[in-house]
């Protein structure tokens, strides 16, 4: 399919090819990481059985507040540098629990197919060691420093709670109504240099190469470098 | 649009009653009673309802959630839907339970007031403007103002001020084969080649739809009798656009519509049933005649053949025992397209509740 008349979108099963394809190409290339993992949707016997109904899931990642900056110096984390005492001193009363270590926070990370607006979107939810449940404002620390101001301004990361479409709970997803649009973009730069045809099993390499940045998860080079099927 | 106005001025009685543990005062406090617009959403009664209970209320900040029989609600499915979805047998009133206290976060996404309910009403409407015209836009480029009288117009149940801002929207309707051949017929003798006879209809292949099906593994007599829903587990819920396809000679109807979503059942009973739109007594102004609608089925139906549904798939393993969209039990050969523009919702979504017996017993865990 060529790349000028593509609308930057894929159907479900375009997803699933492209999960297999970016499963495979992490655990190659990134194996300092756990797999992603392909889950199959609970059963439910009389939904449209020609769909192949499931999504990726990467979970228990834990995501050490970043030492590194991505790019420019943003003033607020000089205050976060302070150390873990300043920490400590701004917990909550309501805490029961002091730790004396810094507090590992878990991320459970979900990549599921909207039937609406055919593209990936990335479900999360991140949760301190005992399994509590962290609040946005905990997360967005977790967060890249970019990130944190990109979120506020740029609609195509807006963050929104909404409930998991498969698991009946709530979750974090970044939201996808500027997805379609700035994939296209991407694949047209990339087919610049290329082939001008659409590698669709490649979406999600691409795709993550953004989205994965926002959340802090970045993809290793190599993952992009090899356009091979 | 008649029949939008009498979805619009449709509602619940609700009597709702003080969760026993928020009990600080003897007696306790009676029960409130409301009418909830179906097209709303509970937590937009809640300044109504606080008042009733303030005095009573143990100390401490409100953190409001609703339940029936011990099942958290969703706050951000409306009134209407919940009700269609939750009582197989319609309860008049509906008896629900308010809670001000341990607000269930792992289960329920947090609710701030209106403000909550008024985002997730403008996300439905973005999901529902990309699924039909395959951008945002429309909803994007909404002036701020289109954009509070909209959300004002849903709040207060007002149809006409509703109308002129969605309109700022540019959906279109669905193009509605009745109407549309009905306009040819009369044109014929006039040449009209160069006018858009679809009369600003616009042409869309896409709807947007929420299908929330439950299961049951036998039958029974009343509705009364069927297994209540104690878990959303127990509720499959499908967000997936339906795509009307269009064959010469035949219209698309609602069981072409659901078929494309659920495909593998077998004859559905509503065929067979002598009613046609059954009125639900509770929606005391939703008053859809049987007359109205067969006789706009019997007009429409002398201009087109509709061609009935094939009796039986081939594989079916599930029968549609119940099919609920705005309260009415619709005939399934009637034309998707005027469900669609008649029944939808607000934000443009058409919620559709179905109940489905299976043959053997389906369990499922999470």
């Amino acid at each position: 399919m060529d790349v000028s008349c593509w609308d930057g979108t894929l159907s479900l099963n375009e997803f699933s090819r492209a999960a297999r394809t970016f499963a495979e190409k992490w655990k190659i290339g990134n194996s300092a990481f756990p797999p992603w993992l392909w889950v199959n949707v609970p059963k439910r016997p009389f939904v449209a059985s020609q769909q192949v109904d499931g999504f990726l899931s990467l979970e228990n990642i834990c995501l050490i507040r970043p030492s590194k900056v991505c790019g420019a110096e943003v003033s607020h984390l000089e205050e976060e540098e302070t150390g873990f005492s300043e920490k400590e001193v701004a917990i909550d009363d309501a805490t029961l629990v002091l730790s004396n270590h810094h507090e590992m926070h878990y991320y459970d990370f979900h990549i599921v197919y909207s039937a609406s607006y055919r593209v990936p979107v990335l479900y999360f939810r991140g949760y301190y060691s005992d399994g509590c449940p962290l609040q946005l404002n905990e997360i967005e620390k977790d967060l890249p420093a970019c990130s944190a101001k990109v979120l506020l301004e740029s609609k195509w990361t807006f963050i929104t709670q909404e409930e998991h479409p498969y698991l009946n709970r709530p979750w974090y997803k970044l939201h996808p109504c500027g997805t379609s649009e700035w994939m296209k973009l991407l694949f047209l730069g990339e087919a610049a240099l290329a082939e001008k045809r659409v590698a669709i099993e490649l979406y999600l390499v691409s795709w993550f190469s953004v989205v994965g940045q926002v959340i802090g998860l970045r993809i290793p080079i190599e993952m992009m470098n090899d356009r091979t099927n | 649009m008649e029949v939008q106005r009498y979805v619009w001025e449709g509602a619940i009685p609700l009597q709702i009653h003080l969760h026993e543990s928020e009990v600080t005062t003897l007696p306790s406090p009676p029960p409130a009673l409301f009418l909830a617009p179906r097209i709303g959403y509970l937590p937009l009664l809640i300044p109504l309802i606080k008042p009733h209970f303030a005095a009573t209320l143990p100390p401490g900040i409100d953190t409001v959630w609703f339940d029936y029989k011990g099942l958290p609600l969703k706050w951000y499915i409306p009134t209407g839907v919940l009700f269609d979805l939750l009582c197989a047998e319609p309860e008049r009133p509906w008896n629900l339970t308010v809670h001000f206290r341990g607000y269930p976060n792992n289960l329920l996404i947090p609710c701030e007031g209106e403000d909550s309910v008024k985002w997730n009403f403008i996300n439905s409407l973005k999901e529902a403007d990309y699924i039909i015209s395959g951008n945002c836009k429309n909803v994007m480029h909404m002036s701020q103002p289109d954009q509070v009288e909209l959300w004002n117009s849903v709040m207060n149940g007002n149809l006409e001020a509703y109308l002129r801002a969605s309109s700022k929207l540019k959906f279109g309707i669905i193009e509605d084969e009745y109407t549309m051949k009905m306009d040819l017929r009369s044109q014929k003798s006039r040449k009209t080649t160069g006018e858009a006879d679809m009369g600003g209809q616009m042409k869309t292949g896409k709807i947007p739809v929420r299908l929330y099906i439950w299961s049951v593994s036998e039958d029974f007599e009343d509705l009364e009798d069927m297994p209540k829903i104690d878990s959303w587990d127990k509720i499959s819920y499908i967000n997936r656009p339906i795509e009307i396809y269009r064959e010469e000679g035949r219209c698309f109807t609602l069981h072409d519509a659901l078929k494309t979503l659920i495909p593998e059942f077998l004859t559905d009973k509503s065929l067979i049933d002598e009613e046609s739109f059954r009125v639900e007594g509770e929606d005391e102004q939703l008053v859809l005649s049987e007359e109205v609608s067969s006789n706009k089925m019997a007009a429409e139906g002398r201009e087109i053949s509709c061609q009935s549904v094939e009796s039986s798939c081939t594989s079916g393993a599930a029968e549609i025992k119940l099919v609920r969209i705005q309260g009415i039990e619709p005939k399934l050969e009637i034309p998707f397209s005027w469900v669609v523009n008649n029944l939808k919702n607000p934000e443009h979504f058409l919620h559709i509740c179905v109940c489905l017996k299976f043959a053997q017993v389906n369990s499922y865990d999470r």
